[in-house]
């Protein structure tokens, strides 16, 4: 199998221009994305972190195709994302980019024992037999750490952590050049989470995969991200190296994040709390 | 005041009784504010179920639950309904399972009052109107006016937590109560249900599975696996000097590194007029 892209690591793998989306819901119009620029250089980290309502998941939607801009482009590995695209385009955009949900679920069919969704992606991608699909299988289950028995196991007798590296091994299974990690680690255990993390972080050396990984966790941020952007509203507020972001917030809204993540000896505190908002507000 | 004692509580199921609690023993003294942490399944929830028994029915329960000597697995009934009305309220991760979506808030604050505490009508409605100042609400009469599904889960958040602290209660049951929320709207509610809980002198069983949420508003952390309380320690005791294997391991899958070291806090200047609630 090719991958798509004979990018070099460190040249924009996305790059996404002045992204514009609005939802209406009965009259109020929200403008969920407001000229959202960025790019993402093959083999790095991206993370985009925001509450909900930032943009942040629309956003992702809109890479991988599965919604579209009213304006502004997408693309990745040079090409550019047309939210109207013909078979043979969708087939190639599935060997470029792949996603990775908060909820394990919507990946896998509760009745199919949980290999069937990962030979699925083979065949429908690859060309191999069945016996060597049988075999990309296990290899790939290896690749996520689960053991080869777990193949036939059914989803419901996985646990979380164990189902979130099934979701894995399935957009492995495409051989893409780009994750997006949409709350990927948001609904596990936190010693779980940790696993996963690091799970995620040795695939992307390994391959050289690109990641935006999409969350609301400031503190998931710093184990796998190389640059961070942050959003409100549907803005930017700030960009940078994660070490900068997290180490030296400029904008308020970024402090007011950190100000309220719980880590060792941290106390909730209103007075500092109202002081950024009101000075977000301004 | 509470007392949980060897407290163990199985279910029959398809493959013979399964065990959620085995020997749980806990205590929380007047005004003391104390964390149950543990993961998903770890059954710190059914511990909370089991003190304003909403335990499952066919559930299997041995030990001892009380408060001030108070038997309360024995209680059913008028008793039962005087426990849950006066003594112990309850905030849940899900505002909208307790709140009545037909109902605008004033009424569902008002009616409750009248209920336990027999107030008038009217002046039950005056009282939550100051309730909802005392849980930072800015807009009271908007507030009071609107129906559930127009507020945001915050916002929602805060009308239970008025509501649970209406009729004084000693002791709060708290059970994931800000998992749902925005990073920022937890840190906001948090803050006012540890302010609230001080200025009544009300004792708070705070269920979690974030070992720091827990640590910034406990004075003591229960931390719990398996069904089994495995260690009990004040929150900097836990951190330093972790005894049990498994605390030590929630301490470590904490990211360390930039964000938690202490010159990586932004110091925000605080704008004149407004306090500064650190404790």
């Amino acid at each position: 199998m090719t991958s798509p892209t004979d990018l070099t690591a460190g040249s924009p793998m996305i790059t996404v221009t002045d992204l514009t989306k609005t939802f209406r819901t009965g009259k109020r119009v929200v403008a969920a994305l407001d000229a959202v620029s960025l790019t993402v250089p093959a083999g790095s980290c991206l993370a985009v972190v925001g509450e909900s309502g930032s943009g942040k998941t629309t956003l992702a939607r809109i890479i991988v195709g599965l919604e579209k801009a009213d304006s502004g482009t997408v693309a990745v590995a040079g090409r550019v994302v047309a939210a109207r695209a013909d078979r043979r385009e969708l087939r190639r955009r599935a060997r470029t980019i792949q996603m990775v949900f908060q909820d394990p679920q919507s990946s896998l069919n509760r009745r199919l024992p949980v290999h069937t969704a990962v030979d699925e992606v083979l065949r429908v991608h690859t060309d191999l037999g069945r016996a060597a699909r049988r075999q990309r299988c296990e290899e790939l289950f290896a690749l996520v750490g689960l053991p080869a028995r777990f193949l036939r196991a059914l989803p419901e007798e996985l646990s979380g952590g164990q189902r979130q590296r099934v979701a894995i091994a399935r957009a492995l299974a495409a051989d893409p050049a780009v994750i997006v990690l949409d709350e990927s680690v948001a609904a596990l255990d936190v010693t779980v989470q940790g696993q996963i993390l690091a799970l995620l972080d040795d695939l992307r050396t390994a391959k050289g995969l690109t990641y935006l990984f999409i969350t609301h966790d400031l503190s998931v941020v710093q184990l796998i991200a190389d640059q961070i952007v942050v959003m409100r509203r549907g803005r930017i507020v700030e960009r940078g190296a994660t070490a900068d972001v997290l180490g030296r917030p400029q904008h308020p809204y970024t402090q007011l994040l950190l100000a309220c993540a719980p880590r060792p000896g941290w106390k909730p505190q209103r007075g500092v709390i109202r002081a950024l908002r009101d000075e977000i507000a301004t | 005041m509470l007392d949980i004692r060897s407290l163990s509580l199985s279910i029959a199921g398809d493959h013979g009784a399964l065990e959620i609690l085995r020997n749980v023993s806990l205590t929380v003294g007047r005004g003391e504010a104390v964390g149950l942490v543990g993961e998903s399944g770890s059954g710190k929830s059914m511990t909370l179920r089991s003190i304003l028994r909403t335990e499952p029915r066919n559930a299997t329960v041995t030990g001892s639950v009380t408060l001030e000597g108070v038997d309360l697995l024995t209680l059913a009934g008028e008793p039962l309904r005087m426990l849950r009305a006066h003594e112990v309220s309850m905030i849940a991760q899900n505002p909208h399972a307790v709140l009545n979506p037909v109902l605008p808030i004033g009424r569902y604050l008002a009616e409750g009052m009248h209920d336990a505490q027999g107030l008038s009508l009217k002046a039950a409605r005056l009282r939550a109107g100051e309730l909802l100042e005392q849980v930072g609400i800015d807009e009271v009469d908007r507030v009071l006016a609107a129906y559930p599904h127009q507020l945001s889960g915050g916002m929602l958040q805060r009308v239970v937590i008025a509501g649970a602290i209406a009729g004084k209660p000693k002791l709060m049951l708290a059970d994931e109560p800000t998992t749902a929320l925005d990073v920022t709207t937890q840190a906001e509610v948090m803050a006012i249900l540890d302010d609230c809980r001080r200025e009544l002198g009300m004792a708070l069983l705070f269920v979690t599975h974030d070992l720091d949420l827990a640590a910034a508003v406990c004075d003591r952390i229960n931390v719990m696996k398996d069904g089994e309380i495995v260690e009990t320690g004040v929150p900097d005791q836990l951190r330093d000097h972790p005894a049990h294997p498994y605390t030590r391991e929630l301490m470590e899958s904490r990211p360390a590194g930039i964000l938690w070291s202490p010159d990586a806090t932004p110091a925000p200047t605080i704008a004149k007029g407004h306090d500064d609630f650190s404790y």
